[in-house]
Protein backbone atom coordinates (compact mmCIF):
# COMPACT_ATOMS: atom_id res chain seq x y z
CA UNK A 1 0.00 0.00 0.00
CA UNK A 2 1.53 3.30 -1.06
CA UNK A 3 1.51 6.47 0.96
CA UNK A 4 -1.41 8.08 -0.90
CA UNK A 5 -3.64 5.06 -0.37
CA UNK A 6 -2.73 4.99 3.29
CA UNK A 7 -3.68 8.64 3.69
CA UNK A 8 -6.92 8.01 1.83
CA UNK A 9 -7.81 5.11 4.12
CA UNK A 10 -7.05 7.12 7.23
CA UNK A 11 -9.09 10.04 5.93
CA UNK A 12 -12.11 7.79 5.21
CA UNK A 13 -11.92 6.26 8.71
CA UNK A 14 -11.68 9.70 10.27
CA UNK A 15 -14.72 10.82 8.28
CA UNK A 16 -16.72 7.75 9.33
CA UNK A 17 -15.79 8.26 12.96
CA UNK A 18 -16.67 11.92 12.74
CA UNK A 19 -20.11 11.17 11.30
CA UNK A 20 -20.74 8.34 13.73
CA UNK A 21 -19.62 10.01 16.89
CA UNK A 22 -19.71 13.69 16.26
CA UNK A 23 -22.04 16.26 14.89
CA UNK A 24 -24.86 15.50 17.27
CA UNK A 25 -26.65 17.93 19.40
CA UNK A 26 -24.75 19.63 22.10
CA UNK A 27 -25.49 16.91 24.64
CA UNK A 28 -24.28 17.87 28.07
CA UNK A 29 -21.57 15.72 29.46
CA UNK A 30 -22.89 13.20 31.96
CA UNK A 31 -22.09 14.14 35.48
CA UNK A 32 -23.52 13.49 38.89
CA UNK A 33 -26.33 15.86 39.80
CA UNK A 34 -25.08 18.53 42.05
CA UNK A 35 -26.72 19.11 45.35
CA UNK A 36 -28.68 22.35 45.40
CA UNK A 37 -26.64 25.12 46.77
CA UNK A 38 -27.38 26.03 50.35
CA UNK A 39 -29.58 29.08 50.60
CA UNK A 40 -28.20 31.73 52.86
CA UNK A 41 -30.71 33.19 55.28
CA UNK A 42 -30.53 36.95 55.48
CA UNK A 43 -29.91 37.54 59.16
CA UNK A 44 -30.94 41.16 58.73
CA UNK A 45 -34.53 40.15 58.05
CA UNK A 46 -34.73 36.79 59.84
CA UNK A 47 -37.26 36.25 62.56
CA UNK A 48 -37.72 33.80 65.40
CA UNK A 49 -40.34 31.56 66.88
CA UNK A 50 -40.22 31.04 70.58
CA UNK A 51 -42.69 29.50 72.92
CA UNK A 52 -43.57 27.04 75.60
CA UNK A 53 -45.23 23.69 75.83
CA UNK A 54 -47.83 23.17 78.54
CA UNK A 55 -49.47 20.03 79.81
CA UNK A 56 -53.04 20.19 81.08
CA UNK A 57 -54.29 17.43 83.32
CA UNK A 58 -52.51 15.10 85.66
CA UNK A 59 -50.12 12.70 83.99
CA UNK A 60 -49.51 9.23 85.35
CA UNK A 61 -46.90 9.25 88.06
CA UNK A 62 -43.43 8.33 86.95
CA UNK A 63 -42.66 4.72 87.66
CA UNK A 64 -39.46 3.44 89.16
CA UNK A 65 -37.50 1.42 86.66
CA UNK A 66 -36.25 -1.86 88.06
CA UNK A 67 -32.68 -2.05 86.82
CA UNK A 68 -31.68 -5.10 88.80
CA UNK A 69 -31.36 -7.09 85.58
CA UNK A 70 -27.93 -5.46 85.41
CA UNK A 71 -26.23 -4.67 88.74
CA UNK A 72 -23.99 -2.14 87.01
CA UNK A 73 -27.05 -0.16 85.99
CA UNK A 74 -28.38 -0.19 89.53
CA UNK A 75 -25.08 1.23 90.69
CA UNK A 76 -24.57 3.74 87.88
CA UNK A 77 -28.11 5.08 87.83
CA UNK A 78 -28.20 5.95 91.50
CA UNK A 79 -31.49 7.71 92.17
CA UNK A 80 -32.14 8.43 88.51
CA UNK A 81 -34.50 5.55 88.01
CA UNK A 82 -37.79 7.23 87.10
CA UNK A 83 -39.47 6.84 83.74
CA UNK A 84 -39.18 9.87 81.45
CA UNK A 85 -42.54 9.73 79.70
CA UNK A 86 -43.81 12.95 81.28
CA UNK A 87 -41.33 15.52 82.54
CA UNK A 88 -43.63 18.21 83.91
CA UNK A 89 -42.70 21.30 85.90
CA UNK A 90 -44.69 22.72 88.79
CA UNK A 91 -46.20 25.27 86.39
CA UNK A 92 -47.38 22.55 84.02
CA UNK A 93 -44.53 23.07 81.57
CA UNK A 94 -43.75 19.98 79.54
CA UNK A 95 -40.22 18.97 78.61
CA UNK A 96 -38.93 16.61 75.93
CA UNK A 97 -41.29 17.89 73.24
CA UNK A 98 -39.70 18.06 69.80
CA UNK A 99 -40.80 21.23 68.01
CA UNK A 100 -39.90 21.82 64.38
CA UNK A 101 -40.81 23.50 61.15
CA UNK A 102 -42.86 20.98 59.27
CA UNK A 103 -43.74 23.06 56.21
CA UNK A 104 -43.00 26.47 54.81
CA UNK A 105 -39.33 26.46 53.92
CA UNK A 106 -40.06 25.76 50.26
CA UNK A 107 -37.10 24.65 48.20
CA UNK A 108 -34.52 26.16 50.45
CA UNK A 109 -31.61 23.97 51.30
CA UNK A 110 -29.34 24.23 54.26
CA UNK A 111 -25.76 23.19 54.90
CA UNK A 112 -25.14 20.06 56.91
CA UNK A 113 -23.42 20.97 60.17
CA UNK A 114 -19.95 19.56 60.48
CA UNK A 115 -20.12 19.11 64.23
CA UNK A 116 -21.62 15.82 65.38
CA UNK A 117 -24.68 15.38 67.58
CA UNK A 118 -23.86 13.42 70.71
CA UNK A 119 -26.02 10.68 72.23
CA UNK A 120 -24.61 9.29 75.43
CA UNK A 121 -25.51 6.19 77.39
CA UNK A 122 -24.96 7.06 80.99
CA UNK A 123 -26.46 5.45 84.06
CA UNK A 124 -28.20 3.08 81.65
CA UNK A 125 -30.21 5.97 80.23
CA UNK A 126 -29.96 7.80 76.93
CA UNK A 127 -28.94 11.43 77.20
CA UNK A 128 -30.63 13.34 75.67
CA UNK A 129 -33.90 11.48 75.62
CA UNK A 130 -35.29 13.52 72.72
CA UNK A 131 -33.17 15.42 70.23
CA UNK A 132 -32.88 16.52 66.62
CA UNK A 133 -30.35 16.10 63.85
CA UNK A 134 -30.00 17.06 60.22
CA UNK A 135 -29.85 14.65 57.32
CA UNK A 136 -26.23 13.67 56.73
CA UNK A 137 -25.04 15.07 60.05
CA UNK A 138 -22.92 12.74 62.13
CA UNK A 139 -24.52 11.18 65.18
CA UNK A 140 -21.96 9.97 67.69
CA UNK A 141 -23.28 7.44 70.18
CA UNK A 142 -21.02 6.82 73.14
CA UNK A 143 -21.09 4.34 75.97
CA UNK A 144 -20.39 6.04 79.27
CA UNK A 145 -21.31 3.00 81.32
CA UNK A 146 -19.04 0.21 82.55
CA UNK A 147 -21.48 -2.28 81.07
CA UNK A 148 -22.47 -3.24 77.58
CA UNK A 149 -25.22 -1.71 75.52
CA UNK A 150 -26.62 -2.28 72.09
CA UNK A 151 -27.82 0.68 70.09
CA UNK A 152 -30.83 -0.32 68.08
CA UNK A 153 -32.48 2.27 65.86
CA UNK A 154 -35.84 1.28 64.41
CA UNK A 155 -36.65 3.90 61.77
CA UNK A 156 -39.38 3.61 59.18
CA UNK A 157 -37.73 5.55 56.33
CA UNK A 158 -34.04 5.20 57.15
CA UNK A 159 -31.89 2.09 57.47
CA UNK A 160 -32.36 0.14 60.67
CA UNK A 161 -29.19 -0.62 62.57
CA UNK A 162 -28.22 -2.51 65.69
CA UNK A 163 -24.70 -2.38 66.99
CA UNK A 164 -23.06 -3.39 70.23
CA UNK A 165 -20.88 -1.37 72.57
CA UNK A 166 -19.48 -3.86 75.07
CA UNK A 167 -16.78 -1.58 76.45
CA UNK A 168 -17.07 1.70 78.33
CA UNK A 169 -15.89 4.65 76.27
CA UNK A 170 -16.70 3.13 72.89
CA UNK A 171 -18.23 5.44 70.29
CA UNK A 172 -20.22 4.74 67.18
CA UNK A 173 -20.75 7.21 64.35
CA UNK A 174 -23.69 7.08 62.02
CA UNK A 175 -25.94 9.37 60.00
CA UNK A 176 -29.42 9.37 58.55
CA UNK A 177 -30.19 9.72 54.86
CA UNK A 178 -33.84 10.74 54.96
CA UNK A 179 -36.12 13.07 56.83
CA UNK A 180 -38.00 11.20 59.57
CA UNK A 181 -39.81 12.41 62.68
CA UNK A 182 -39.13 10.50 64.91
CA UNK A 183 -36.59 7.67 64.80
CA UNK A 184 -36.80 5.53 67.96
CA UNK A 185 -33.72 4.16 69.66
CA UNK A 186 -33.72 1.33 72.15
CA UNK A 187 -31.34 -0.90 74.00
CA UNK A 188 -32.46 -4.52 73.89
CA UNK A 189 -30.13 -5.38 76.77
CA UNK A 190 -31.82 -2.88 79.06
CA UNK A 191 -35.41 -2.77 77.92
CA UNK A 192 -36.21 0.50 79.69
CA UNK A 193 -33.68 2.52 77.65
CA UNK A 194 -35.20 4.47 74.80
CA UNK A 195 -34.66 7.74 72.97
CA UNK A 196 -36.03 9.55 69.94
CA UNK A 197 -34.35 11.63 67.27
CA UNK A 198 -36.06 13.89 64.76
CA UNK A 199 -34.23 13.88 61.42
CA UNK A 200 -34.76 16.99 59.29
CA UNK A 201 -33.24 18.61 56.23
CA UNK A 202 -33.09 22.02 57.91
CA UNK A 203 -31.89 23.40 61.24
CA UNK A 204 -35.24 24.72 62.53
CA UNK A 205 -36.01 22.39 65.37
CA UNK A 206 -35.72 22.33 69.12
CA UNK A 207 -36.68 20.36 72.18
CA UNK A 208 -38.58 21.89 75.07
CA UNK A 209 -36.41 21.93 78.13
CA UNK A 210 -37.04 22.94 81.72
CA UNK A 211 -39.93 25.36 81.75
CA UNK A 212 -41.22 23.89 78.51
CA UNK A 213 -39.41 26.55 76.49
CA UNK A 214 -38.24 26.14 72.91
CA UNK A 215 -36.88 28.45 70.24
CA UNK A 216 -36.55 28.27 66.47
CA UNK A 217 -34.18 31.08 65.56
CA UNK A 218 -33.07 32.84 62.37
CA UNK A 219 -36.06 31.87 60.29
CA UNK A 220 -36.62 33.54 56.93
CA UNK A 221 -39.82 35.58 56.98
CA UNK A 222 -42.75 33.51 55.79
CA UNK A 223 -45.69 31.27 56.62
CA UNK A 224 -44.89 28.09 58.48
CA UNK A 225 -46.51 25.00 59.87
CA UNK A 226 -44.97 24.19 63.22
CA UNK A 227 -45.38 20.76 64.73
CA UNK A 228 -44.83 19.65 68.31
CA UNK A 229 -44.26 15.96 69.01
CA UNK A 230 -44.41 14.16 72.34
CA UNK A 231 -43.66 10.47 72.77
CA UNK A 232 -46.88 9.72 74.65
CA UNK A 233 -49.19 12.50 73.53
CA UNK A 234 -48.64 12.52 69.77
CA UNK A 235 -48.43 15.67 67.67
CA UNK A 236 -49.98 19.11 67.38
CA UNK A 237 -49.53 21.62 64.57
CA UNK A 238 -49.99 25.36 64.28
CA UNK A 239 -49.71 27.77 61.37
CA UNK A 240 -47.45 30.69 62.11
CA UNK A 241 -46.50 33.76 60.08
CA UNK A 242 -43.09 35.25 60.76
CA UNK A 243 -42.48 38.78 59.57
CA UNK A 244 -39.15 40.51 59.03
CA UNK A 245 -37.20 40.70 62.28
CA UNK A 246 -40.25 39.48 64.11
CA UNK A 247 -40.22 37.13 67.06
CA UNK A 248 -43.45 35.19 67.23
CA UNK A 249 -44.65 33.62 70.45
CA UNK A 250 -46.27 30.20 70.07
CA UNK A 251 -47.49 27.90 72.77
CA UNK A 252 -48.62 24.31 72.53
CA UNK A 253 -50.96 22.79 75.07
CA UNK A 254 -51.20 19.04 75.35
CA UNK A 255 -53.92 17.41 77.40
CA UNK A 256 -53.70 14.20 79.33
CA UNK A 257 -56.71 12.45 80.77
CA UNK B 1 -30.90 -49.73 72.38
CA UNK B 2 -32.08 -48.91 75.89
CA UNK B 3 -29.24 -46.43 76.32
CA UNK B 4 -30.02 -44.85 72.99
CA UNK B 5 -33.66 -44.59 74.01
CA UNK B 6 -32.74 -42.82 77.24
CA UNK B 7 -30.35 -40.53 75.40
CA UNK B 8 -33.06 -39.68 72.87
CA UNK B 9 -35.44 -38.79 75.67
CA UNK B 10 -32.71 -36.57 77.11
CA UNK B 11 -32.25 -34.84 73.75
CA UNK B 12 -36.00 -34.36 73.40
CA UNK B 13 -36.12 -32.81 76.88
CA UNK B 14 -33.22 -30.53 75.99
CA UNK B 15 -35.06 -29.50 72.84
CA UNK B 16 -38.14 -28.57 74.86
CA UNK B 17 -35.87 -26.57 77.17
CA UNK B 18 -34.46 -24.84 74.08
CA UNK B 19 -37.96 -23.93 72.88
CA UNK B 20 -38.73 -22.56 76.34
CA UNK B 21 -35.54 -20.50 76.27
CA UNK B 22 -36.50 -19.19 72.83
CA UNK B 23 -39.93 -18.26 74.11
CA UNK B 24 -38.25 -16.42 76.96
CA UNK B 25 -36.25 -14.42 74.41
CA UNK B 26 -39.36 -13.27 72.59
CA UNK B 27 -41.37 -12.78 75.78
CA UNK B 28 -38.71 -10.41 77.11
CA UNK B 29 -38.18 -8.77 73.72
CA UNK B 30 -34.51 -9.66 73.89
CA UNK B 31 -34.09 -11.02 70.38
CA UNK B 32 -31.66 -8.29 69.39
CA UNK B 33 -29.89 -7.88 72.72
CA UNK B 34 -26.87 -9.49 71.08
CA UNK B 35 -26.49 -7.66 67.79
CA UNK B 36 -23.86 -9.90 66.20
CA UNK B 37 -23.92 -13.56 65.20
CA UNK B 38 -22.37 -16.11 65.45
CA UNK B 39 -20.16 -14.11 67.82
CA UNK B 40 -21.48 -12.40 70.93
CA UNK B 41 -20.29 -8.80 71.23
CA UNK B 42 -17.19 -9.83 69.33
CA UNK B 43 -16.46 -12.80 71.60
CA UNK B 44 -16.43 -16.38 70.42
CA UNK B 45 -19.75 -17.67 71.66
CA UNK B 46 -18.35 -19.98 74.32
CA UNK B 47 -15.82 -17.47 75.65
CA UNK B 48 -18.32 -14.69 76.34
CA UNK B 49 -17.89 -13.78 80.02
CA UNK B 50 -20.70 -15.00 82.25
CA UNK B 51 -20.45 -11.75 84.20
CA UNK B 52 -21.65 -9.88 81.11
CA UNK B 53 -24.76 -11.99 80.69
CA UNK B 54 -27.04 -9.24 81.94
CA UNK B 55 -30.45 -7.97 80.94
CA UNK B 56 -31.59 -9.19 77.55
CA UNK B 57 -28.20 -10.80 76.88
CA UNK B 58 -28.93 -13.39 79.55
CA UNK B 59 -31.92 -14.62 77.55
CA UNK B 60 -30.52 -14.28 74.03
CA UNK B 61 -27.03 -15.59 74.73
CA UNK B 62 -28.45 -18.26 77.04
CA UNK B 63 -30.69 -19.37 74.19
CA UNK B 64 -27.69 -19.57 71.88
CA UNK B 65 -25.70 -21.64 74.38
CA UNK B 66 -28.56 -24.09 74.89
CA UNK B 67 -29.03 -24.26 71.12
CA UNK B 68 -25.37 -25.10 70.68
CA UNK B 69 -25.64 -27.82 73.29
CA UNK B 70 -28.70 -29.27 71.55
CA UNK B 71 -26.82 -29.16 68.25
CA UNK B 72 -23.95 -31.13 69.75
CA UNK B 73 -26.37 -33.59 71.33
CA UNK B 74 -28.10 -34.00 68.00
CA UNK B 75 -24.82 -34.80 66.27
CA UNK B 76 -24.22 -37.48 68.88
CA UNK B 77 -27.74 -38.74 68.37
CA UNK B 78 -27.38 -39.04 64.60
CA UNK B 79 -24.04 -40.82 64.88
CA UNK B 80 -25.36 -43.16 67.55
CA UNK B 81 -28.40 -44.05 65.47
CA UNK B 82 -26.17 -44.71 62.47
CA UNK B 83 -24.07 -47.15 64.45
CA UNK B 84 -26.75 -48.91 66.45
CA UNK B 85 -30.16 -48.82 64.80
CA UNK B 86 -30.74 -51.36 62.08
CA UNK B 87 -33.70 -49.55 60.58
CA UNK B 88 -32.64 -47.40 57.66
CA UNK B 89 -35.63 -45.04 57.86
CA UNK B 90 -34.98 -44.35 61.54
CA UNK B 91 -31.34 -43.60 60.80
CA UNK B 92 -32.45 -41.20 58.07
CA UNK B 93 -34.86 -39.59 60.49
CA UNK B 94 -32.06 -38.96 62.97
CA UNK B 95 -29.98 -37.27 60.28
CA UNK B 96 -33.01 -35.25 59.18
CA UNK B 97 -33.35 -34.07 62.78
CA UNK B 98 -29.69 -33.03 62.78
CA UNK B 99 -30.13 -31.20 59.46
CA UNK B 100 -33.21 -29.47 60.84
CA UNK B 101 -31.27 -28.30 63.90
CA UNK B 102 -28.50 -26.90 61.70
CA UNK B 103 -31.07 -25.11 59.56
CA UNK B 104 -32.73 -23.91 62.73
CA UNK B 105 -29.50 -22.40 64.02
CA UNK B 106 -28.93 -20.69 60.68
CA UNK B 107 -32.43 -19.22 60.75
CA UNK B 108 -31.75 -17.97 64.25
CA UNK B 109 -28.61 -16.22 63.09
CA UNK B 110 -30.21 -14.76 59.98
CA UNK B 111 -33.15 -13.38 61.91
CA UNK B 112 -30.76 -11.57 64.27
CA UNK B 113 -28.63 -10.15 61.47
CA UNK B 114 -31.69 -8.88 59.60
CA UNK B 115 -33.47 -7.42 62.64
CA UNK B 116 -36.06 -10.15 63.17
CA UNK B 117 -37.93 -10.22 59.85
CA UNK B 118 -41.29 -11.85 60.52
CA UNK B 119 -41.07 -14.66 57.92
CA UNK B 120 -37.66 -15.78 59.19
CA UNK B 121 -38.64 -15.53 62.84
CA UNK B 122 -41.85 -17.47 62.22
CA UNK B 123 -39.93 -20.11 60.27
CA UNK B 124 -37.49 -20.32 63.19
CA UNK B 125 -40.38 -20.86 65.59
CA UNK B 126 -42.17 -23.35 63.35
CA UNK B 127 -39.08 -25.42 62.63
CA UNK B 128 -38.31 -25.58 66.35
CA UNK B 129 -41.58 -27.40 66.90
CA UNK B 130 -40.79 -29.85 64.11
CA UNK B 131 -37.37 -30.57 65.57
CA UNK B 132 -38.96 -31.26 68.94
CA UNK B 133 -41.52 -33.58 67.34
CA UNK B 134 -38.73 -35.41 65.51
CA UNK B 135 -36.83 -36.04 68.72
CA UNK B 136 -39.99 -37.20 70.48
CA UNK B 137 -40.77 -39.52 67.57
CA UNK B 138 -37.23 -40.91 67.70
CA UNK B 139 -37.69 -41.54 71.41
CA UNK B 140 -40.86 -43.45 70.63
CA UNK B 141 -39.22 -45.46 67.86
CA UNK B 142 -36.45 -46.55 70.23
CA UNK B 143 -38.77 -47.40 73.09
CA UNK B 144 -38.85 -51.08 74.05
CA UNK B 145 -42.61 -51.23 73.61
CA UNK B 146 -42.34 -49.99 70.03
CA UNK B 147 -39.33 -52.07 69.21
CA UNK B 148 -40.35 -55.41 70.60
CA UNK B 149 -44.06 -55.21 71.19
CA UNK B 150 -46.72 -56.55 68.96
CA UNK B 151 -48.79 -53.88 67.35
CA UNK B 152 -52.39 -54.80 67.25
CA UNK B 153 -53.76 -52.83 64.30
CA UNK B 154 -56.30 -50.28 65.30
CA UNK B 155 -59.13 -50.87 62.91
CA UNK B 156 -60.49 -47.40 63.39
CA UNK B 157 -60.27 -45.19 60.35
CA UNK B 158 -62.11 -42.44 62.18
CA UNK B 159 -59.43 -42.26 64.87
CA UNK B 160 -56.73 -42.36 62.23
CA UNK B 161 -58.22 -39.33 60.52
CA UNK B 162 -58.94 -37.56 63.78
CA UNK B 163 -55.35 -37.81 64.96
CA UNK B 164 -53.86 -36.61 61.69
CA UNK B 165 -56.37 -33.79 61.50
CA UNK B 166 -55.60 -32.77 65.08
CA UNK B 167 -51.87 -32.76 64.43
CA UNK B 168 -52.41 -30.48 61.44
CA UNK B 169 -54.68 -28.16 63.40
CA UNK B 170 -52.34 -27.89 66.36
CA UNK B 171 -49.38 -27.15 64.11
CA UNK B 172 -51.28 -24.49 62.16
CA UNK B 173 -52.32 -22.99 65.49
CA UNK B 174 -48.67 -22.96 66.59
CA UNK B 175 -47.73 -21.14 63.39
CA UNK B 176 -50.53 -18.59 63.79
CA UNK B 177 -49.35 -18.07 67.36
CA UNK B 178 -45.81 -17.53 66.10
CA UNK B 179 -47.02 -14.95 63.57
CA UNK B 180 -48.93 -13.20 66.33
CA UNK B 181 -45.90 -13.22 68.59
CA UNK B 182 -43.48 -11.98 65.95
CA UNK B 183 -45.77 -9.22 64.69
CA UNK B 184 -46.40 -7.88 68.17
CA UNK B 185 -50.11 -8.70 68.00
CA UNK B 186 -50.27 -10.48 71.33
CA UNK B 187 -52.37 -7.74 72.89
CA UNK B 188 -54.07 -6.50 69.73
CA UNK B 189 -57.31 -7.56 71.42
CA UNK B 190 -56.81 -6.49 75.02
CA UNK B 191 -59.83 -8.12 76.65
CA UNK B 192 -60.82 -11.74 77.17
CA UNK B 193 -63.01 -13.69 76.56
CA UNK B 194 -64.71 -10.94 74.54
CA UNK B 195 -62.99 -8.89 71.86
CA UNK B 196 -63.42 -5.16 72.53
CA UNK B 197 -66.56 -6.10 74.42
CA UNK B 198 -68.01 -8.08 71.52
CA UNK B 199 -67.99 -11.67 70.38
CA UNK B 200 -66.41 -10.55 67.12
CA UNK B 201 -64.13 -7.51 66.95
CA UNK B 202 -66.09 -4.45 65.80
CA UNK B 203 -63.08 -3.18 63.86
CA UNK B 204 -60.34 -4.96 62.01
CA UNK B 205 -56.67 -4.58 61.31
CA UNK B 206 -53.96 -7.08 60.53
CA UNK B 207 -52.88 -7.48 64.19
CA UNK B 208 -56.50 -7.83 65.31
CA UNK B 209 -57.19 -10.37 62.57
CA UNK B 210 -54.19 -12.53 63.42
CA UNK B 211 -54.95 -12.32 67.13
CA UNK B 212 -58.61 -13.19 66.64
CA UNK B 213 -57.57 -15.99 64.28
CA UNK B 214 -55.44 -17.45 67.06
CA UNK B 215 -58.39 -17.31 69.46
CA UNK B 216 -60.70 -19.02 66.97
CA UNK B 217 -57.93 -21.55 66.36
CA UNK B 218 -57.70 -22.18 70.08
CA UNK B 219 -61.38 -23.09 70.22
CA UNK B 220 -61.10 -25.35 67.17
CA UNK B 221 -57.97 -27.06 68.49
CA UNK B 222 -59.58 -27.60 71.87
CA UNK B 223 -62.62 -29.18 70.23
CA UNK B 224 -60.42 -31.34 68.00
CA UNK B 225 -58.30 -32.51 70.92
CA UNK B 226 -61.36 -33.29 73.03
CA UNK B 227 -62.93 -35.16 70.11
CA UNK B 228 -59.78 -37.20 69.55
CA UNK B 229 -59.16 -37.90 73.21
CA UNK B 230 -62.82 -38.63 73.80
CA UNK B 231 -62.87 -41.05 70.92
CA UNK B 232 -59.90 -42.89 72.39
CA UNK B 233 -61.43 -43.00 75.87
CA UNK B 234 -64.75 -44.27 74.57
CA UNK B 235 -63.67 -46.72 71.90
CA UNK B 236 -60.15 -47.76 72.92
CA UNK B 237 -60.15 -47.51 76.69
CA UNK B 238 -58.57 -50.96 76.92
CA UNK B 239 -55.43 -49.62 75.24
CA UNK B 240 -53.46 -48.20 78.13
CA UNK B 241 -50.86 -46.42 76.01
CA UNK B 242 -53.59 -44.59 74.07
CA UNK B 243 -55.64 -43.87 77.13
CA UNK B 244 -52.72 -42.27 78.94
CA UNK B 245 -52.01 -40.00 76.01
CA UNK B 246 -55.68 -39.09 75.72
CA UNK B 247 -55.79 -37.93 79.34
CA UNK B 248 -52.49 -36.12 78.90
CA UNK B 249 -53.92 -34.35 75.87
CA UNK B 250 -57.00 -33.23 77.76
CA UNK B 251 -54.81 -31.92 80.56
CA UNK B 252 -52.44 -30.11 78.23
CA UNK B 253 -55.12 -28.47 76.13
CA UNK B 254 -56.86 -27.28 79.31
CA UNK B 255 -53.64 -25.79 80.63
CA UNK B 256 -52.81 -24.31 77.24
CA UNK B 257 -56.20 -22.64 76.83
CA UNK B 258 -55.92 -21.21 80.34
CA UNK B 259 -52.41 -19.94 79.71
CA UNK B 260 -53.56 -18.28 76.49
CA UNK B 261 -56.30 -16.44 78.36
CA UNK B 262 -53.92 -15.48 81.17
CA UNK B 263 -51.37 -14.21 78.66
CA UNK B 264 -53.88 -11.59 77.54
CA UNK B 265 -55.26 -10.84 80.99
CA UNK B 266 -51.77 -10.48 82.48
CA UNK B 267 -50.68 -8.28 79.57
CA UNK B 268 -48.12 -10.82 78.41
CA UNK B 269 -46.52 -11.55 81.76
CA UNK B 270 -43.19 -13.13 80.88
CA UNK B 271 -43.59 -16.40 82.79
CA UNK B 272 -47.12 -17.04 81.53
CA UNK B 273 -46.28 -16.05 77.98
CA UNK B 274 -43.28 -18.38 77.96
CA UNK B 275 -45.20 -21.26 79.48
CA UNK B 276 -47.84 -20.84 76.77
CA UNK B 277 -45.24 -21.57 74.07
CA UNK B 278 -43.72 -24.51 75.96
CA UNK B 279 -47.11 -26.07 76.63
CA UNK B 280 -48.03 -25.63 72.98
CA UNK B 281 -44.94 -27.60 72.04
CA UNK B 282 -45.80 -30.32 74.54
CA UNK B 283 -49.35 -30.48 73.19
CA UNK B 284 -48.16 -30.82 69.61
CA UNK B 285 -45.65 -33.53 70.52
CA UNK B 286 -48.29 -35.45 72.46
CA UNK B 287 -50.69 -35.41 69.52
CA UNK B 288 -47.86 -36.58 67.29
CA UNK B 289 -47.14 -39.45 69.71
CA UNK B 290 -50.79 -40.48 69.72
CA UNK B 291 -50.93 -40.30 65.94
CA UNK B 292 -47.85 -42.48 65.56
CA UNK B 293 -49.27 -45.04 67.95
CA UNK B 294 -52.61 -45.11 66.18
CA UNK B 295 -50.84 -45.60 62.85
CA UNK B 296 -48.25 -47.90 64.33
CA UNK B 297 -49.23 -50.87 62.22
CA UNK B 298 -48.17 -48.96 59.11
CA UNK B 299 -44.53 -49.01 60.14
CA UNK B 300 -42.54 -51.85 58.59
CA UNK B 301 -40.39 -52.51 61.63
CA UNK B 302 -43.27 -53.44 63.88
CA UNK B 303 -44.35 -57.07 64.05
CA UNK B 304 -48.06 -57.26 63.51
CA UNK B 305 -50.58 -59.45 65.19
CA UNK B 306 -53.57 -60.68 63.27
CA UNK B 307 -56.15 -59.46 65.65
CA UNK B 308 -56.86 -56.08 67.09
CA UNK B 309 -56.41 -57.23 70.64
CA UNK B 310 -55.31 -54.91 73.35
CA UNK B 311 -51.65 -54.55 74.06
CA UNK B 312 -50.39 -55.64 77.44
CA UNK B 313 -50.72 -52.98 80.08
CA UNK B 314 -46.94 -52.67 80.24
CA UNK B 315 -46.60 -51.46 76.67
CA UNK B 316 -46.96 -47.79 77.43
CA UNK B 317 -45.28 -45.18 75.30
CA UNK B 318 -41.62 -45.08 76.01
CA UNK B 319 -42.19 -47.74 78.61
CA UNK B 320 -39.39 -49.74 80.09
Amino acid sequence: MDVRKSWLLVSIMALVLTVACGGGSEAPAESEPEAPAATAVDSATAGNITGTVILEGTPPEAETIRMNADPVCTQEAGDNTSTEYYIVGDDGSLSNVFVYVKEGLGNRSFPTPSEPVMLDQNGCRYTPHVFGIQVGQTLTVSNGDPTLHNIHATPANNAEFNTGQPIEGMTYDTEFESVEVMVPFKCDVHGWMNAYVGVLDHPYFGVSGNGGAFALNTLPPGDYTIEAWHEMLGTQTQNVTVGENETVEVSFTFTVN
Amino acid sequence: MASLHRFTIFVATATLLLITAGALVTSTDSGLAVPDWPNTYGHFMFSFPLSKMVGGILYEHGHRLIASAVGILMIGLAVWFSRVDGRRWVRYLAWVALGAVILQGTLGGVTVLYFLPTPISVAHAGLAQLVFCLTVALALFTSPSWHTGTAAPIADRMLGRLTIGTVAMVYVQVLVGAIMRHTGAGLAIPDFPLAFGHLVPPEWSWPIAIHFGHRVGAVLVTLAVIATAGHVLVHHRHRLELRRLAWLLIGLVTVQFTLGALTVLSERQVGINTAHVATGAALLATVVLLTLLVHRHRFTDVPLSNTSVALPETSAVGGS
